[in-house]
């Protein structure tokens, strides 16, 4: 089991330093040879007045005329023991770990992630209950009956959540339940330590939003597997040892349907952990979501570059606990 | 049944099951009727279609919630199964009777240990024994189907058992309850011969000592002989014959029957005898054919015994086609920390030689490495070491690209016709492809070529644009080996080509085969588990176990004398039509195994 742990932790790290690489490239590489002049990429960082003094500064202050694996060692250099930049006369020094510093914002990146992440945990943790246990339920109920009326219209809205984008069921929410109807407040952030019942009262209509999309898939994957095990042999052994039906479907049948679940819920989870960006936009929750679509707006590229490497390590950390929980769910991937 | 005789256990009178489809209704089941004694042995033996597998759900009442339609009485201990709430159905099901599935790598829970489902099979009809009582219990039933160490192995997962081992978990569960029926639908239909032996005889032994009555469903009459007193015989839902055993097999009434029992392939008759009998069937068929094309004048000669049929020797020195020396091949298994890879031989050290026109049997259990033989044979796998020699030529590591040529000279039916056939691609072009692959442009010859071969091989040319699942099992077969003579190879291998057909079917398939090879001269590779099959079409027989050839050399005298310890086994274990013979098998088991322990 430890060497089990350890091997995919070591492919979990491994990952992550090429998702860093890349993201790195296709920031300060791919531009390069899309033809832009290392002047041109210093104008994105300057700030508002592009003067060439300026842009010279810039070019000097992060680098950019060297070469790119030494422009990649110092990033990654930043991000273990910080980094500073020279700005007039003033030295910005950006702590460790340094993912960047945004010369538009004049702020360090990684702060600004960390302040932003409560907002993000509710929001995805929330509307991850809720879509695992709502759709896996609904799953369930339409594969036993199957061709019901309940399955039946189940699966029709199921159908439109999938279709359905965010900022269309968002804004539907946000202009009948709350402003034309007034049965909910808008939807804010408030900090669970401050007010657990505002907290939960604030985030109920972005993760109904959020929960709507997923739990569709999630039905429709939960249904479709049930049907799939109810057939297999082992639910008429099952049977024939004179379980009741709701055990059949319950212990037998749901647990393996689950395996495939745990597996994408783990990567939808992660990410949203990385940002839920239309949600976010379309409720105006200050989460990591809204800071990347705010720093992609801008064309801040430190602010993009570590937003993408955060979202990255969600969804490799996810996956992580999903392959580490795995042989609980299912003893035949147990390592012996 | 006479008022003296014992309370019958089970009684089903006139069962009749019907399924609603889009094109009316199928009758599974009609008119069915058979009672079991306390203590007693049915067999209900039939093809598939028959009716045998809806008959044992429907006396489980495992149809309800389906749509069948089910009219008649199914008595299982005095109570009528049509009748019951489905509350006292389940008190019912695992507790009065129990039942043992087909594919015992299907029917236990993979993610629950067994030791859970055993305690789970008693406590929902004893709900006051505790867990731990139920566990003390699962462990005397694991310990009574004879799996080693049940203490240790009740906490294992299904996977962590062989075939064989999973199936005595599935006969343990059934025996929690104690019930008075052990219904057994195939229960050893996907096992190795030996372990069937050794299934079927522990069936035996529990109905002896716990006076459980058994209802053994199988496609195969050899595994009921042995094993039941009474038998019924199905097909197309109705019983065409029911009565002893013992007069059942040895003076059949009905037809149908007849036919099942001279289609069944005995391991006692040599090759020799069948090809004779072929030869003489074949014959006797063409002539009946001119006949009735009126073409006949010349005086038909007299039939003769078909013992009276030499077997046809080739003269002289015999050409050797193909040649295997000490061939093997590695397979590397992963495992521990960074990967470290074990060695596992799959096949190890084989050498034999294969002449011109005749049939290799290659016979083994599962994992015995028959398989991966073929496929180093037909050069899909490269051998690890060793040397195969086709026609003189080395081809042991030559490239693919000097191997194609080659391709056409040596072809393969595989097992199972349902997926070894596109189901997208029409009969024709699957046929036809191949040569195509090898260079021939002109589409109307080769749909010329491809319609004589499809009316050789048994099939109409006008099959040619259709799909592969407008035919059952055996025509499918018919379409593989078709496939595999479009490009007239040399060598031909089959592996395991009837193992998925119904007895009759196979028997036809068998009699395409040999008749193609007398018409083509052609060369077989016959890999196959079944001895009694591979007796029947080998003139000479390798005997595999664990990747090496244990023995090799003329099939009737690897049967009638056999040299290995192995082989001995091998046939001992074979099942046999005669119930007399059967039991002095099964006796001889006990006694040797009684001799191991």
């Amino acid at each position: 089991m430890l060497t089990y742990i350890l091997r995919r932790l070591g492919a979990g790290l491994l990952l992550l330093a090429v998702v860093t690489m890349v993201t790195f490239g296709i920031f300060y590489v791919v531009p390069k040879w899309a033809g832009r002049t290392t002047e041109q990429l210093a104008t994105m960082y300057v700030g508002r007045a592009p003067t060439p003094e300026a842009i010279q500064a810039t070019i000097d202050r992060l680098g950019l005329d060297k070469p790119v694996i030494v422009q990649f060692g110092e990033f990654v250099r930043g991000i273990f023991f910080g980094a500073e930049y020279q700005f007039g006369r003033d030295t910005i020094e950006c702590s460790a770990p340094c993912f960047g510093y945004s010369f538009q914002t004049y702020q360090e990146v990684f702060p600004e992630i960390v302040s932003r992440l409560p907002v993000t945990f509710s929001l995805a943790l929330g509307a991850g209950i809720i879509w695992l246990v709502g759709g896996i339920a609904v799953g369930v109920i339409s594969a036993v009956w199957k061709g019901s009326l309940f399955d039946r219209i189940a699966m029709a809205i199921a159908l439109a959540g999938v279709s359905l984008p965010i900022f269309f069921t968002g804004l539907l929410v946000l202009a009948f339940p709350v402003h034309a109807w007034g049965w909910f407040q808008t939807p804010r952030y408030v900090p669970l330590t401050q007010d657990p019942l505002g907290w939960a009262a604030g985030m109920f209509l972005p993760w109904l939003t959020l929960a709507f999309l997923h739990a569709a898939m999630y039905a429709r994957q939960t249904r479709a597997g049930m049907l799939e095990v109810l057939g297999e042999d082992y639910i008429r052994t099952a049977r024939a040892k004179g379980l009741s039906e709701h055990k059949v479907v319950l212990k037998h049948a749901l647990r393996p349907t689950l395996t495939p679940i745990v597996t994408i819920f783990g990567l939808d989870l992660g990410l949203v952990l990385g940002g839920a960006v239309l949600t976010e936009q379309v409720f105006s929750l200050n989460g990591i979501g809204r800071y990347a679509v705010n720093a992609i707006t801008q064309s801040d590229l430190p602010v993009i570059l570590g937003v993408t490497l955060f979202g990255a390590f969600f969804i490799v950390l996810c996956n992580l606990i999903v392959d580490l929980i795995y042989p609980l769910i299912d003893p035949r991937v147990r390592v012996h | 049944m006479s008022e003296s005789a014992p309370e019958p256990v089970v009684r089903v009178d006139d069962l009749r099951v019907a399924f609603p489809t889009l094109d009316g209704r199928i009758q599974a089941v009609d008119g069915l009727s058979f009672e079991v004694s306390a203590g007693g042995g049915l067999g209900i033996v039939g093809e598939s279609g028959s009716g045998k597998s809806v008959t044992s759900l429907a006396l489980m009442g495992l149809h309800r919630g389906s749509r069948a339609d089910i009219t008649g009485t199914i008595e299982v201990a005095g109570q009528d199964v049509n009748k019951l709430t489905d509350k006292q159905l389940r008190a019912m099901r695992g507790n009065d009777i129990a039942m043992v599935f087909q594919d015992p790598m299907q029917s236990l829970h993979p993610q629950y240990t067994i030791g859970d489902q055993l305690v789970e099979a008693l406590r929902v009809h004893r709900p006051d024994v505790s867990r731990a009582e139920a566990r003390k219990h699962a462990v005397e039933a694991l310990d009574r189907v004879g799996i080693p160490f049940p203490g240790k192995r009740i906490n294992s997962y299904p996977h962590e058992f062989s075939g064989g081992m999973r199936q005595r978990v599935v006969i343990a569960m059934g025996l929690m309850c104690d019930p008075k029926v052990l219904l057994a639908d195939e229960p050893t239909t996907a096992l190795d011969v030996t372990v069937q032996a050794r299934i079927l005889d522990l069936l035996d032994e529990l109905r002896r000592d716990l006076g459980m009555a058994l209802i053994l469903v199988s496609h195969d009459l050899a595994v009921v002989a042995g094993s039941v007193d009474e038998v019924v015989v199905m097909r197309h839902g109705v019983a065409v014959e029911r009565g002893d055993v013992r007069t059942v097999l040895s003076e059949p009434e009905h037809p149908y029957t007849r036919a099942l029992l001279a289609a069944v392939p005995r391991v006692e008759v040599s090759r020799a005898q069948r090809r004779a009998q072929d030869r003489a069937d074949r014959a006797e068929r063409e002539r009946g054919e001119q006949r009735a094309a009126g073409a006949a004048t010349e005086e038909a000669p007299a039939q003769e015994e078909f013992a009276a049929f030499a077997p046809q020797e080739p003269e002289g020195e015999r050409e050797v086609l193909l040649k295997a020396s000490g061939v093997g091949q590695r397979f590397k298994v992963r495992g521990g920390l960074w990967g470290r890879s074990t060695d596992f031989w799959a096949v190890k050290g084989v050498s034999f030689d294969l002449y011109k026109g005749e049939t290799l049997g290659i016979v083994g259990e599962s994992g015995s490495g028959k398989s991966t033989l073929s496929r180093m044979v037909m050069r899909l796998l490269e051998p690890t070491e060793g040397r195969i020699e086709f026609e003189g030529e080395d081809i042991t590591h030559i490239a693919e690209r000097r191997m194609r040529p080659l391709r056409r000279d040596v072809q393969m039916v595989f097992q199972n016709p349902y997926s070894s056939l596109n189901p997208r691609v029409t009969v024709g072009d699957a046929i036809g492809t191949a040569l195509r692959v090898q260079g021939e442009r002109d589409t109307r010859k080769i749909k010329r070529e491809v319609q004589e071969l499809l009316d050789r091989v048994g099939l109409e040319p006008s099959h040619y644009n259709r799909f592969p699942h407008a035919f059952s099992g055996g025509q499918r077969q018919r379409i593989a080996i078709a496939r595999a003579l479009i490009l007239k190879p040399k060598l031909i291998i089959c592996d395991e080509p009837v193992s998925a057909l119904d007895v009759s079917t196979q028997d036809q398939v068998l009699r395409l085969l040999s008749e193609l090879q007398d018409d083509f001269g052609l060369t077989y590779i016959f890999v196959a588990h079944d001895l009694a099959v591979v007796r029947q079409v080998s003139d000479r027989v390798a005997v595999m176990r664990k990747g090496e050839v244990v023995e090799l050399g003329d099939s009737d005298s690897i049967y009638e004398d056999p040299q290995s310890e192995y082989t001995r086994q091998l046939l001992n274990a074979a099942p046999v039509l005669d119930p007399d013979q059967a039991r002095e098998l099964r006796a001889e088991r006990v006694r040797e195994r009684a001799g191991e322990a």
